[in-house]
């Protein structure tokens, strides 16, 4: 399917999309004006799609350099009128909370949604949070859609509700949903066309400090009108379709949102099991009033949710308070483990461990077993002619050089690509928290120990959250080497713009924000740029930063090898006679187009980017230059 | 949850392989397909870090599901791009279970585990789980005219299935709505091939 067809896509239409796409679906049908986000996965997609589509969809839409920025943007674009819409991953939402938590206070005017993915099993993370407590914590209305059909429909739906209670509204996908496929029936869109210059409409914001201003005079009202709207939102969730229950007639019955919905409801139907569902869309405010009328006729009660036992606790205040004679399994008792996500052979199993039914199990054949021992993790690697890879093995050949031992130097790394020099034979990745916690870390390690500190932090991830520990660590006379690995896009996401590039979020021409002048003006009084494969002046700038006695900044400065439209540069060439096989190649660098056959090396042409990093690395003079035709 | 119930087109698959093979555009085919057929069907993608060289699989259902998660034991097709990435997928075979399985293997960087012997790997499979079947997936895309051609072979082999509820000619008209035309030829040429090769 064409994109576009997200926005020709009739009423009535049918078509297979993935969670993401359907999200974009229901923003065109909800008529949006204005978008942000910061990407991240597995929300990413979300942001491509607007960025190829804004234009012709009259959404103004950006890629914000973080989630916070995002989040204001959408809560003012709000606050002028206008339906706005924000997105990010779990985590991304802990950067966003400060001004998050407010937006319940303020209200807004036009509609906002804010659509959170969470990553249970942590596929693509750095944990597997579970981003409804954030719901509790501001007071917000939560969604949870189980299906392709129920994000398109719920992200619309989150408009209508907002613009009611004049709340954000959050709509929380999983990785699951977000990247799950299936069929979607369209809705009608929302007219949003504009007469204004830009593409996009314009809102007018009406001066109301009383509404606006949380000084606290006003924001001890707000608070009162938030608890109040949310009473409001309470009658709404116990009155919602998006709160269904499937009837069975058994004394067990079932409570479960998004995902855990879905296997639930096919372990079920698929053993004729006779348990009653019901299915919670909208989980907050709990539909307490619903939930006593399912308990009705019920003695026990099992909670599927992913991750934390949000519904689970919420469902036991209701027993309590009301005294009802209800047993609840779910993961407070262990019937379901507390972490990770679930899937239909845990839940099935959590079932037949309560109703004593036999647990299914598969034995494998020995022989089969055995070979499943011998697969090997296909872990992530640095790509071919990657820029990361000729920094990493630069600096380890420094410390060899100089000869500290690997003990006395301390690695911080950050999120992006070059998080995987964690992986052998790099090792350059000793400690890690969030975006931008590479810069602070290693203000924490110069203050705390003697030891040398490198920190790693890609160009997106410097403008994210990098600059201000930056301009700490100089004020506070901190010791380290930061190496700002500016591959010129946001690679990890799959390559978005950021603001050290001359474009825009949708195409357009942009100022280019210089990294180097940031270091420049944060006060570094050592700040260099280097090609990452010129390994000889590499190896002289580590140096000579390691000896400055203050922060040294090195910009490693070398695009991706993923962005489209680059010149490719010539496949290196192994003259055969002088290879000694010696692995020395293989084991410095793990290039993907460097393996070897019969204990003999091979270079891939077809893969190889030509990054010559190999060629420089070789003790026999065995690699050459491919030759520039 | 009320879609056309028909018992006799529920249909489950597994597909795995590596970052790069087509997987994921491969999947969408096929469910796209069973979509215009008149089939529920609902699917599952891994993205992420899956581009630099990391395992990829899909899971679809083709019937009256709400998840698209395949349990235990339950797939009526595995159709596997490499052959180390068919026994990470083992689980989800029974021993009916259809398992075609492409010959040649991407080695993955590794700095103490060597990677199985393909013939040997092979052969316990057939002992093991009666319809598998071997195929030199990437030789016949070559033949096809573009080893990147990958995809459709498997494809190609994957709707050779005497069980496989989508018509050909959907899964046809379902490539050419998804893929540039610029390679309609060679891809109907490798589906050709891998569909010939399981027919035979």
């Amino acid at each position: 399917m064409n994109l576009r067809e997200l926005i020709t896509g009739k009423s009535g239409d049918k078509q297979f999309l993935l969670g993401n796409e359907a999200a974009v679906r229901g923003v065109i049908e909800a008529g949006v004006n204005v978008a942000a986000t910061y990407p991240g996965t597995p929300s990413s997609e979300i942001g491509d799609i607007l960025s190829v589509i804004a234009k012709d969809s009259n959404i103004y839409f950006e890629f914000s350099a973080n989630e916070k920025i995002a989040m204001e943007i959408a809560a003012s674009a709000a606050a002028s009128g206008l339906r706005s819409f924000t997105f990010m991953k779990h985590v991304g939402m802990n950067v966003a909370s400060d001004s998050f938590i407010t937006t319940a206070y303020t209200g807004i005017v036009g509609g906002m949604v804010i659509l959170i993915a969470d990553d249970p099993s942590i596929f693509s993370s750095q944990n597997e949070q579970d981003s409804r407590h954030y719901a509790h914590l501001a007071n917000l209305l939560v969604l949870e859609p189980s299906s392709c059909q129920e994000v398109k429909d719920m992200v619309k739906y989150g408009f209508e509700l907002s613009e009611q209670l004049k709340l954000p509204v959050i709509v929380r996908t999983t990785t699951r949903i977000s990247h799950m496929r299936g069929i979607v029936e369209l809705g009608e869109i929302e007219d949003n066309s504009t007469e204004d210059e830009v593409h996009w409409k314009k809102g007018m914001f009406i001066k109301n400090p009383s509404q606006f201003v949380p000084v606290p005079v006003n924001a001890q009202r707000m608070h009162i009108e938030l608890i109040e709207k949310m009473q409001k939102a309470r009658q709404i969730s116990n009155n919602s379709d998006l709160n269904k229950e499937i009837k069975n007639k058994s004394n067990y019955g079932v409570i479960s949102s998004s995902s855990a919905f879905n296997y639930a409801y096919d372990v079920i139907k698929l053993n004729n099991m006779d348990l009653s569902i019901l299915k919670l869309g909208l989980s907050h405010p709990f539909p307490d009033k619903k939930v006593i009328n399912f308990l009705k006729n019920l003695d026990e009660v099992f909670v599927l949710e992913e991750v934390d036992p949000i519904i689970e606790k919420e469902l036991l205040a209701v027993i309590g308070q009301n005294k009802l004679n209800v047993t609840v399994y779910g993961k407070l008792d262990e019937t379901f483990p507390k972490y990770h996500e679930l899937n239909p052979d845990i839940v099935e199993n959590g079932f037949n461990k309560i109703l004593h039914l036999p647990k299914k199990e598969y034995k494998l054949n020995p022989d089969i077993e055995k070979l499943t021992n011998q697969t090997i993790t296909r872990n992530p690697i640095l790509c071919s002619g990657c820029p990361h890879r000729a920094i990493y093995y630069a600096v380890n050949k420094v410390l060899e050089k100089l000869k500290i031992p690997e003990k006395n130097v301390i690695f911080t790394s950050d999120i992006g690509c070059y998080t995987l020099g964690i992986n052998p034979p790099y090792n350059t990745a000793d400690y890690l928290l969030s975006m931008g916690s590479s810069v602070g870390d290693s203000c924490g390690f110069s203050i705390a120990t003697n030891q040398l500190i490198f920190g790693f932090i890609g160009d997106s991830t410097f403008f994210h959250s990098g600059i201000s520990p930056l301009l700490n660590a100089i004020h506070n006379k901190q010791k380290f080497v930061l190496t700002i690995l500016d591959n010129r896009i946001t690679a990890m996401t799959g390559g978005q713009p950021n603001p050290g590039i001359a474009i825009d979020s949708m195409g357009d021409e942009a100022p280019e924000i210089s990294i180097r002048k940031i270091a420049l003006a944060c006060g570094v009084e050592f700040v260099r740029v280097v090609n990452p494969f010129n390994l000889e002046q590499v190896i002289k700038t580590y140096i000579e930063a390691i000896k400055h006695e203050k922060v040294a900044v090195i910009i490693a400065k070398s695009p991706c090898t993923l962005i489209k439209g680059l010149t490719k540069r010539p496949p290196v060439k192994l003259e055969y006679s002088n290879c000694t096989n010696c692995n020395h190649c293989i084991d410095q660098l793990a290039c993907p187009s460097i393996s070897t056959n019969d204990n003999k090396i091979i270079i891939d042409q077809s893969t190889c980017n030509g990054c010559n990093i190999c060629v420089q690395v070789c003790k026999y003079g065995a690699i050459k230059p491919g030759e520039i035709k | 949850m009320n879609s056309k119930k028909n018992n006799n087109n529920d249909y489950s698959m597994y597909i795995c392989g590596v970052g790069g093979q087509g997987i994921i555009k491969t999947s969408i085919i096929i469910g796209e397909a069973a979509m215009n057929q008149g089939l529920n069907v609902i699917m599952s993608e891994i993205h992420g870090m899956s581009q630099r060289e990391g395992s990829v699989s899909t899971q679809l259902k083709i019937g009256d599901y709400n998840s698209p998660l395949l349990s235990e034991h339950t797939a009526d097709m595995l159709l596997s791009f490499e052959p180390i990435e068919t026994i990470r997928a083992i689980k989800k075979a029974n021993k009916n279970t259809k398992i075609i399985i492409n010959t040649t293997p991407i080695i993955p960087y590794s700095q103490n585990k060597k990677y199985p012997n393909v013939d040997n790997l092979i052969s316990i499979l057939k002992d093991n789980y009666k319809n598998t079947q071997p195929i030199d997936g990437n030789k016949l895309a070559l033949n096809a005219g573009n080893t990147l051609s990958l995809n459709m072979v498997m494809l190609g082999a994957a709707i050779a299935d005497n069980n496989f509820p989508i018509s050909k000619n959907n899964i046809i008209e379902s490539m050419k709505n998804n893929l540039n035309p610029k390679f309609h030829k060679i891809n109907l040429n490798a589906i050709e091939k891998g569909y010939q090769w399981i027919k035979k």
